[in-house]
């Protein structure tokens, strides 16, 4: 079993006190601490491989190339790709989202549609927004009452117009686990191609790109313990073979002459200029440190984490909590406000329910500040999920999110930590 | 004023905010989100020969950004626009009182950016 006090001690940043105080860190959905191992990784490969790659003929780049793909490996073996040339390396889920909506986006013609959720982090939205100009048009599936996706609502957008569906695994707000298998299911019934935001999935649980035959997969190392300004996007080879390029430069090409280039094989294809290295070797050093822990046992220690959550928030007046109950749809992400925090709206403002005449309520932002008078880091705001909080009708949320480290006893000095923050406050 | 009067003034005003509400013959008005967390200053005004003869506001966001908001309409009600030059980021956060922090610091500077812009004109009646 997981045991998050000795897992604890792999992380170096946990020797820092702040204030004094040890840090508890709940902002996993944002980035996650890294182990020495991936930190170790980076620095062995600076210390001793340092050179590009796919170039030299030299030993040294030799070396590089031949752990820059070891690594592709690695990643791609870890989210049960069968092909490692369907992993090219990116900056992160956002640059793979970026890349398919900017890629696809040149075969789609005005009228095209794109299914989205409402669930969707702006990463999965934005690169979609980018093709309005053209005429696609950009639809949302809703979510039901628990804070899971409305399939009815979903399969009754799919049209023949149809060209992608792209969706959220699990969503960095409610922490709702999207069935992406029937979501697939379903999308390739009506012949559009889908994909999957892996940024909260990826890290937390076991996800098999076969499995669930996806198209496409995008997720970020640094939300997995591996190095910021690595990430993966997973495509099937045939669809990646036939996709555009995103960017141009070396190392994408075949030839290039003075009236036009062709493209190498992929991945390479989307991988223009030299590539991050160092990173990709640290997120493979990520994926051992998770392997060796396995990922079913990453989920189950946060099922637990959630569970322990619902146990103790009863005891904590006014605060109201967002997303599926039920564990088997639900990730290790707690959003939560202190009484009702509803969007803005200047007339309602004008009524005599403004926060700060009810002493019930107490806004995220104020929350997280006082908290982190504790040293327990949590999120407050939007999450990058602004159409979410909309039809929440919330205008932010504060937000804990559990990872390998966190323990039961953080859970209950976050629950202490928010009656002290509440008392202070005045209620 | 100590540090504690300061924040206690602060959140005296977050709870009891002066000039809250809508001017119906505003001159100026103007919605400002902090992008990072969705806070919120709504801002009217009447402008007149130079000056600002009303301003009133309506907000929703945390104690600090609700709070400077109150307190930045105390500042500037009757105050000519030109004097607005010297209310630099700097002073107004320092004439607060209380150590925020650059995170909250951007809460406390919503409504006088808001402010600035309303003046500038680009003031978008919502």
């Amino acid at each position: 079993m997981l045991n998050p006090t000795k897992v604890k001690n792999d992380f170096p940043i946990f020797r820092r006190k702040i204030d004094g105080k040890e840090i508890i860190y709940l902002d996993n959905a944002a980035t996650t601490q890294k182990p020495k191992s991936v930190i170790d990784a980076i620095k062995d490969y600076y210390e001793n491989f340092n050179s590009n790659v796919h170039r030299g003929i030299y030993k040294l780049s030799e070396e590089a190339t031949d752990m820059y793909e070891k690594a592709r490996k690695n990643v791609s073996d870890f989210i049960g790709g069968n092909d490692q040339n369907g992993l090219v390396f990116v900056r992160n889920a956002t640059e793979a989202l970026n890349l398919l909506a900017s890629s696809i986006g040149q075969s789609l013609k005005r009228d095209d549609e794109v299914l989205l959720t409402l669930m969707e982090h702006h990463s999965n939205i934005v690169p979609w927004q980018f093709l309005m100009g053209k005429g696609v048009k950009i639809k949302y599936a809703d979510l039901k009452e628990d804070g899971t996706l409305n399939m009815e609502d979903f399969t009754s957008k799919i049209t023949q117009h149809t060209k992608v569906v792209s969706v959220t695994h699990v969503s960095n707000v409610l922490g709702t686990i999207n069935d992406a298998k029937e979501l697939a299911r379903i999308s390739h019934e009506k012949e559009a191609t889908f994909i999957l935001d892996g940024a909260q999935s990826v890290p937390h649980m076991p996800v098999d790109v076969k499995d669930i035959d996806c198209d496409y997969v995008a997720f970020s190392g640094h939300k997995m313990l591996g190095p910021m300004g690595i990430g993966g996007l997973y495509g099937k080879p045939d669809l990646l073979s036939k996709l555009p390029p995103y960017m141009g430069g070396g190392e994408m090409i075949n030839t290039v002459t003075t009236e036009g280039s062709t493209w190498a094989d992929i991945p390479l294809k989307f991988e223009a200029g030299t590539p991050n290295v160092a990173d990709a070797i640290g997120l493979s050093a990520a994926v051992d440190y998770l392997k060796n822990i396995g990922m079913k046992e990453v989920r189950k220690h946060e099922s637990e984490m959630i569970l322990y959550a619902f146990q103790e928030e009863k005891y904590m007046e006014n605060l109201k909590s967002f997303g599926p109950r039920s564990l088997h749809l639900r990730g290790g992400v707690y959003s939560f406000n202190i009484g009702d925090i509803p969007s803005f709206n200047i007339q309602r403002e004008l009524e005599a329910n403004s926060i700060r005449i009810s002493r019930a309520s107490m806004h995220p932002h104020d929350v997280a500040s006082e908290i982190d008078k504790e040293g327990i880091a949590i999120r407050s705001g939007h999450h990058c999920a602004m159409p979410l909080m909309a039809r929440l009708d919330v205008q932010a949320t504060a937000r804990a999110s559990f990872y390998i480290y966190n323990s039961k006893e953080e859970i209950d000095k976050l629950f202490i930590g928010l009656q002290n923050a509440t008392a202070r406050f005045g209620h | 004023m100590s540090e504690d009067i300061a924040y206690e003034v602060m959140m005296d005003h977050y709870r009891n905010p002066h000039n809250y509400g809508t001017i119906e013959n505003a001159t100026n008005r103007i919605t400002e989100y902090n992008p990072i967390c969705g806070d919120t200053v709504h801002l009217e005004m009447i402008i007149n020969e130079g000056r600002i003869e009303d301003i009133k506001f309506v907000g929703r966001g945390c104690s600090i950004s609700q709070a400077s908001a109150s307190i930045l309409t105390e500042t500037v009600k009757g105050k000519s626009i030109s004097s607005l030059n010297d209310l630099t980021d700097q002073k107004y956060l320092m004439d607060l009182g209380v150590s925020l922090g650059p995170a909250r610091e951007r809460c406390a500077l919503l409504s006088l950016n808001a402010l600035r812009k309303a003046i500038a004109g680009d003031g978008t009646a919502p």
